[in-house]
């Protein structure tokens, strides 16, 4: 009602002073939970952004969710079998390529073959045991960050020598090797190579820097010796987030155990919803703080306005409409504080934005701020609602009032 | 003369309106609850007759004002009742008695009473928004035509704070005035007044009844001014002791 608002307007623009405190609380509230909530928010999408991206959205791997069935199984129609070992099966997926160019049909992203193995590095007579994983240059800038991580050399490189290899900073660091070294490796199957070192990368994951090698799909496949298999395929999405459901999909498809981020990494997004609740908790006592203000505020107006509420219930405004406009008052203060501390949050969060850490445990930077209109929305519903309770109280209780009691005090 | 007759004396001069009392109160009772129970107004019987000017007279204390208050629904009963046009109010709610008192009721208090943030016309207007039957336009039209008979036509634009006191009181006759009310009810309307401001406001009053054939009731312990309305109700220690017709101005 326009006469409600007209009369809560000027209560609350007739103390220009008290209502500048209450919207300074509300705003302050508002603004510092948007900044909390897009700092959290920042973070945790950074880190999700790191596991994503250190790690294929989806891996394809030469295992079976369950163990293959026994041929006697099949032959006997056998209800139980006992002392039987499995079958002995070479390890890998077989026909790789075919596969590649079948899933290329549908899935959205790139898709790079591997292959894994256990291999001794010897050089300057130090011996350290390396994950030596071949990869297809070419494809694998389409799945994972290794050509920006590179910090010598390219992983095109790798087709120069005969046999080219890519080390990790840390594991060239501790044998000592730079571009242009021969190193020996000597795997677990037995085979022993000479390879040239053609470059050097940083992914910032120590246990990867420390152990890890990379070397062509071809030269791979000699030192584990399994010619024309690979040990994983490794997908990357343009959406990270729907790789559940296309690796299930794949996994239908190709019958190998078929692995998205998500299921690799579930630990660590359940720890997700319990920083939400501390963060959501936090700034909920924030806003609730806030609403102490607003409270103050309505229940100073009603006891400065009581003849007012007197005259105006006395002229025949109903106790509803009495409630109304002290109702709208703290709305007015809510939404006010609400709209100042978008600003205040907006300039937090650009200013924590900016602040440069220089730190050797970190490659970032800057804080990872989010802008998610869903965080104003949030706390502009909650400074509103935290607002409208506290003035409701008050409200109702200058509605209540008698006005014959307050006239006949003032005569 | 007694109550009764005063009510056959008043229905037969309003005889061409109707039986039907605009304000009736039945065995009306006001006791303050406490340690010590004060009874305000005791088993009070009245009737308010169409176009009356009737002054409720009496000492301090002798529940004048709180018999006005419960007569314009201001206050409810312990015991008794109240009816408006023949109408009984012991069952409203809260909220029919507010749509009461805003359309057929008018106060005019002793302290004019007047929001101080708003103007004169935004305090006149106030009742009639709250009423909601006219619009915007005649609204303000109505506010100052009002205001205008009241001969505060230069002051409308005004805060209340920059007007004398007897001016303020016109503006609150004037609210009193804004949704066209049958009754005025006043309580001590020019008991903070000095006399050149009382006269004015007593005038103003006076025309209510006689130009625009209002009905007011007003309590007052000046009875000078007492004997210049039309009917005088005394009120001893809540009872009604004396009901009377003044002869000079009652028949006019």
């Amino acid at each position: 009602m326009n006469l409600v608002f007209d009369i809560a307007w000027t209560h609350v623009r007739n103390r220009a002073r008290q209502t500048l405190v209450a919207v300074a609380g509300v705003a302050t509230g508002v603004g510092f939970s948007i900044m909390m909530a897009s700092l959290m928010q920042g973070s945790q999408d950074d880190f999700i952004r790191q596991l994503v991206n250190a790690l294929p959205n989806i891996t394809v791997s030469d295992e079976q969710r369950s163990p293959p069935p026994q041929p006697a199984e099949a032959a006997f129609a056998a209800a139980e079998l006992h002392g039987l070992t499995p079958e002995a099966k070479r390890r890998g997926i077989k026909n790789p390529l075919a596969m590649i160019a079948a899933l290329e049909g549908w899935v959205p992203g790139g898709i790079a073959p591997s292959v894994k193995t256990q291999v001794i590095i010897r050089y300057a007579a130090r011996d350290i045991s390396t994950s030596v994983i071949g990869i297809d240059p070419g494809r694998e800038a389409r799945v994972s960050d290794l050509p920006k991580q590179m910090r010598a050399g390219t992983l095109t490189a790798l087709y120069r020598a005969t046999n080219a290899i890519i080390l990790g900073d840390k594991l060239a660091d501790k044998i000592g090797a730079r571009v242009g070294a021969n190193l020996t490796l000597s795997s677990s199957e037995g085979t022993t190579l000479t390879a040239q070192v053609v470059g050097i990368f940083h992914s910032g994951v120590r246990p990867i820097d420390e152990a890890t090698a990379y070397v062509l799909v071809k030269t791979g496949q000699i030192l584990a010796q399994q010619t024309g298999l690979v040990n994983e395929l490794h997908v990357r999405l343009a959406d990270p987030m729907a790789s559940r459901e296309v690796a299930s999909r794949i996994e239908r498809d190709v019958g190998y155990k078929t692995v998205s981020w998500q299921e690799a990494h579930e630990d660590l997004l359940s720890t997700f919803v319990i920083r939400n609740v501390i963060m959501y908790t936090v700034v909920g006592a924030i806003l609730l703080v806030a609403s102490f203000g607003t409270y103050n505020i309505i229940s100073t107006i009603t006891h400065e306005k009581a003849r007012d509420i007197a005259i105006m219930k006395s002229l025949g405004l109903s106790e509803r409409t009495v409630r109304a406009i002290f109702v709208v008052e703290a709305a007015i203060i809510g939404v006010v504080g609400g709209l100042f501390g978008f600003l205040l949050g907006y300039l937090l969060c650009v200013a924590l934005g900016a602040i440069e850490f220089r730190s050797p445990f970190m490659d970032t930077n800057h804080l990872p701020m989010v802008y998610s209109p869903l965080h104003y929305l949030i706390a502009l519903l909650v400074a509103l609602a935290s607002s409208l309770t506290a003035g409701y109280a008050p409200a109702r209780k200058a509605a209540r009032a008698h006005p014959v009691e307050i006239i006949r005090g003032a005569t | 003369m007694t109550a009764s007759a005063a009510v056959e004396t008043a229905s037969r001069r309003e005889g061409a309106v109707g039986p039907v009392p605009l304000i009736e109160a039945r065995h009306l009772t006001r006791i303050l609850p406490g340690v010590v129970p004060t009874t305000l107004v005791h088993d009070v019987d009245l009737k308010i007759w169409p176009h009356e000017f009737v002054a409720i007279t009496g000492p301090s204390g002798s529940g004048k004002s709180s018999l006005l208050y419960l007569l314009g629904l201001l206050d409810l009963p312990t015991a008794g009742e109240v009816l408006v046009g023949g109408q009984p109010t012991s069952g409203m709610s809260e909220a029919q008695l507010a749509v009461i008192r805003l359309a057929t009721l008018g106060f005019v208090f002793q302290f004019h009473f007047l929001l101080p943030e708003f103007t004169v016309l935004e305090n006149v207007v106030l009742p009639m928004r709250a009423l909601g039957a006219l619009s915007q336009k005649a609204m303000t039209e109505r506010g100052l035509a009002v205001l205008g008979s009241l001969g505060l036509e230069d002051h409308v634009h005004k805060r209340p704070d920059q007007l004398s006191g007897g001016q303020r009181q016109r503006v609150a006759v004037a609210r009193a005035l804004a949704n066209e009310p049958a009754i005025i009810l006043a309580d001590e309307p020019t008991g903070s007044l000095d006399s050149k401001s009382t006269e004015q406001v007593f005038t103003v009053l006076q025309e209510l009844v006689e130009v625009r054939g209002k009905t007011v009731v007003a309590v007052t312990h000046d009875l000078d001014l007492a004997q210049r309305m039309h009917r005088q109700v005394q009120l001893v220690d809540g009872h009604v002791v004396a009901d009377a017709d003044i002869p000079s101005r009652g028949k006019k």
